[in-house]
């Protein structure tokens, strides 16, 4: 057979073509990004709000580097932030991924100018890469844009009558809760846990004995949050452990599910951070200055994220817990990671490893 | 009768196995009809990462079709020290988790590794842009096309080759004429195979690719994007959107094999 | 039928020495080099130094820290779930994957053609989906009643279903290539059916299933995606190495992260020498 008959040659064929297309078609043109020539009025104007907000600034192409779950509300808040005075000719790139992920992405090079992460250690570990500055939360809001808090989900109804988070430790109740060991939002949930006993008068020991209890329970652990409210909402588990905006997320798409605001919990802070490597200063900060304003607050509130700044009325009620409880309590992430979070000595390396013996 | 029972067994396998689950995945992609489909797959950035795709899984088949091709006849047809050592070799890309995929390109082409940021001074980047998804895409999918063909071509042996040169045909000649017609269904399911793979490649592709939207988001990134976000019908879209290429290309293979075992 | 190789050294003999002149293979002897010289730099670029680099990252905090990483009880657990089903699951492909193969070349049945697309389906689907459907089939609300799902079972599914076309589509095409004559001639000398496949055929194929069944068990020590949602993933029970090793990348030990990647490394280093040895054994034996 000749070659040129040859299936082989014509199938090629056929695909170049149909790649040739592909490509030929689409738009692949971006917007110049304009240096950062800033002008004295752009200068002046950053340090009075009023006035930033009605000047143009140069066009520029920022890059947004975040975890996964505010992407809805980020999508918007870029929307609304480029139909200011102020953002007309901003452009952005969005990077949207599990926080841990991203933040060794930027390690391993991927240019942003601007990066939101769900707990502080992704941001410490640019800092240790000098790619963010070491006062980056050097704000009157500790470098956080939205907060949050650890809430118990349970099926639409409880109907296994979950009242707190003694209940979790009860044999026969399964919880569902991501791997603390791959998941941001799962540490939230474990210092949740602990906090939660210290918070009511119980020791250290304790404490550690509740986790334990607490995950004899856990049948499944998996990679990250969102992924474990999926697990959950396919039917595995009786109680989860979530964001209160993941549980607001997932009842906004239709998820039969109900959460319990328990009286003792953590207060979930989410970081953002403008990096040192970013080409255009002036347009992240205006971003990030939009981003803690009321309008971007206001969208957070509607995607279920309490708000960091006051004033701002969201569709939810956002209860504050008599027992809210921050990290510092606990001695602020780096702390808390080593003893916690070591994947070869810790606490909750410790807890795995004896779930693991007493039952496999 | 051994003829009936081996088809019915054969056939009883894959239905359970692979018949049902992917029936499953069609009956949930079309389950509140064609319009939220159509629209899921005409929303741009889900076309933008269908080119992001078609244009990494294109480079990774063609080069490693390549290479596949000029690797079987090496390990089939020649000698030298090493031969077996290599063959071996070829394999272990697909051993690889792809978290260690991603992990090992980051660590030699990343912007601050050697090679890497050598490449990112002369203005060429890898990582988190289309070369390191095409080198991360050819990784996992290596041996596809050696493994069809190499063992065609020990079966078929040297004989016919051999005739054509004492009759005087140079090497490339016998290659157009004799050899690649010998081999071409095991080549075009080593293709198949490879593209099947290129086109649903996540894991390794998710570390090197850096996820930007319109840019480098692949297809399957948009899966995932699209199921964490309770957007159950743009990911079940996508993902059978995938299969189908694939398998067209394996009908219109299927549809070009003569009926007969030549 | 003399290999290659034989008559390859046959030449050599009639007409000078082994890396001396030839002719017929002797305009393929600095072909070779070539050809050899260029897969290596390729294979290097690609996966050497790259994997070169992770076994480096291994070992760079000292040998002691990398036994350490590679020995850890988790490890090892995970270790042994993964090359355990990985293993299992590559001789179900070689046994299954042959006998699809052979139904779907030798037998015809309305549909054949239909089937035949549908087994490169779970390689062309992303992993996320395929561990998304497994997990709905067999998960909490499982339509077929099967509960299989966060077991090691549902593991040992999941990797069925992803490393499914490897034998299948190594053997086929070695099967179209297969001539028949030998198997006739075999059937009229009064061999019966299984006779002669053991016989004639299944020496023919080795080569091929032992191709596929390699691919199958690399593909199933390395899979992630649709493992990490079907398993579990409980350390010490149902957590497979890549999720481990995962966890070890997300929790900056990437050290530990690339000692047990190394390990399965040379775990399939060892599978794949010993299954090429078989292959090589089972030729000479046929």
């Amino acid at each position: 057979m000749r070659l040129s008959q040859s299936p082989i040659v014509r199938l090629v064929g056929v695909v170049l073509v149909a790649v040739i297309a592909v490509t030929a078609c689409g738009d692949d043109s971006k917007p110049s990004a304009v240096g950062t020539a800033d002008t004295t009025a752009a200068t002046q104007a950053a340090t009075d709000p009023a006035t930033a907000a009605a000047v143009e600034l140069p066009a520029a192409e920022l890059s947004l580097v975040a975890y996964s779950t505010p992407q809805e509300a980020y999508e918007k808040i870029i929307e609304a932030f480029k139909a200011t005075t102020q953002g007309k000719n901003i452009t952005f790139t969005k990077s949207f991924g599990s926080s841990g992920d991203q933040s060794r992405a930027v390690v391993a090079g991927l240019e942003a100018d601007y990066v939101a992460f769900s707990l502080e250690p992704d941001v410490t570990r640019l800092v240790k890469e000098g790619l963010v500055a070491e006062d980056w939360n050097d704000d009157p809001y500790g470098g956080n844009v939205t907060d949050s808090i650890v809430v118990l989900v349970v099926r639409k109804g409880n109907p296994k009558h979950i009242t707190g988070w003694a209940d979790l430790a009860k044999p026969g109740v399964e919880v569902i809760t991501a791997n603390p060991f791959t998941s941001g939002g799962a540490r939230w949930n474990v210092m949740a846990a602990y906090g939660q006993i210290i918070e009511g008068g119980g020791t250290e020991a304790e404490g550690v004995a509740y986790l334990n209890a607490l995950f004899e329970n856990v049948p499944v652990q998996d990679d990250n949050a969102r992924k474990s409210l999926q697990t959950f909402t396919s039917g595995k588990g009786d109680v989860l452990l979530a964001y209160e905006n993941e549980a607001i997320f997932a009842q906004q798409n239709g998820q039969d599910i109900d959460y319990i605001v328990p009286d003792a919990t953590i207060l979930i802070e989410n970081p953002v951070a403008i990096t040192t490597s970013t080409g255009h200063l002036e347009q992240a900060k205006a971003f990030l200055d939009y981003v803690r304003g009321p309008e971007a607050q206001e969208i957070f509130a509607d995607n279920g994220y309490r708000p960091v700044i006051d004033g701002v009325e969201g569709p939810y009620d956002f209860p504050t817990p008599t027992g809210l409880f921050t990290i510092a309590d606990f001695g602020g992430w780096s702390d808390v990671s080593k003893k916690f979070f070591d994947p070869k000595q810790s606490i909750m390396a410790d807890v795995e490893r004896a779930i693991g013996v007493s039952v496999g | 009768m051994p003829r009936y029972t081996l088809r019915v067994v054969g056939l009883a396998y894959l239905t359970l196995l692979v018949g049902v689950p992917v029936g499953l995945i069609f009956w949930r992609t079309f389950e509140n009809g064609i319009g939220p489909v159509v629209d899921s797959l005409t929303d741009s950035s889900v076309l933008h990462a269908f080119r992001v795709t078609a244009i990494v899984a294109f480079w990774a088949v063609l080069l490693n079709t390549v290479f596949g091709v000029g690797v079987a006849i090496l390990l089939v047809r020649h000698r030298f020290p090493g031969r077996r050592l290599l063959s071996v070799l070829i394999d272990l890309p697909i051993a690889v988790s792809p978290v260690v995929v991603g992990l090992a390109l980051i660590l030699v082409y990343g912007r601050f590794a050697p090679i890497g940021g050598f490449l990112d001074d002369h203005g060429i980047k890898v990582i988190f842009a289309y070369p390191g998804m095409v080198l991360a895409t050819m990784f996992v999918s290596l041996p596809l096309v050696v493994r069809e063909v190499a063992p065609v071509l020990e079966e078929i042996g040297i004989e016919q080759e051999q005739a054509a040169w004492t009759l005087g045909a140079n090497r490339l000649q016998t290659f157009r004429r004799v050899t690649l017609p010998a081999i071409r269904w095991a080549l075009a399911y080593g293709i198949v195979l490879t593209l099947a793979r290129s086109l649903g490649e996540y894991g390794a592709v998710a570390v090197v690719s850096g996820r930007l939207i319109d840019k480098t988001q692949t297809a399957t990134l948009v899966v995932e994007e699209r199921f964490q976000n309770f957007d159950q019908t743009t990911a079940y879209a996508v993902s059978v959107t995938l299969a189908i290429v694939a398998i067209m290309i394996l009908i219109v293979i299927n549809v070009l094999r003569p009926e007969e075992p030549s | 039928m003399l290999s290659e190789y034989q008559l390859a050294d046959a030449t050599a003999t009639l007409r000078g020495p082994v890396f001396g002149r030839r002719r017929g293979l002797a305009a393929l002897n600095t072909g070779t080099a070539f050809g050899v010289g260029l897969a290596t730099l390729w294979l290097s670029l690609l996966v050497f130094i790259p994997l070169g680099a992770v076994v480096w990252q291994g070992q760079k905090d000292g040998l002691g820290s990398f036994w350490d990483a590679a020995t850890a009880p988790e490890a090892a657990a995970a270790i042994r779930l993964t090359v355990g089903s990985a293993l299992l699951v590559a001789l179900a492909n070689a046994a299954f994957g042959t006998l699809i193969a052979w139904v779907l070349v030798r037998d015809d049945f309305r549909g054949k053609r239909v089937v035949d697309a549908l087994i490169d389906l779970p390689f062309a689907l992303p992993t996320i989906v395929a561990g998304l459907v497994l997990l709905t089939l067999y998960g909490v609300n499982s339509p077929v009643g099967l509960e299989l799902a966060f077991t090691r079972a549902g593991v040992v599914v999941a990797l069925l279903f992803v490393t499914l076309p490897f034998v299948v589509r190594t053997v086929q095409p070695v099967l179209l290539e297969l001539d028949v004559e030998m198997e006739q001639a075999a059937a009229s000398l009064g061999a019966g059916k299984f006779t002669t496949f053991r016989r004639i055929v299944l020496p023919n194929l080795l080569p091929a299933i032992s191709a596929g069944t390699a691919l199958a068990f690399a593909r199933a020590i390395s899979e992630f995606g649709s493992t990490v949602l079907i398993s579990g993933n409980l350390p010490f029970k149902t957590q497979v190495a890549s999720v481990y090793i995962f966890a070890q990348v997300e929790t900056d030990n990437t050290g530990g992260a690339a000692a047990v990647a190394t390990v399965l490394l040379v775990i399939a280093l060892v599978v794949l020498l010993g299954l090429d040895l078989l292959q090589r054994w089972a030729a000479r034996h046929a």
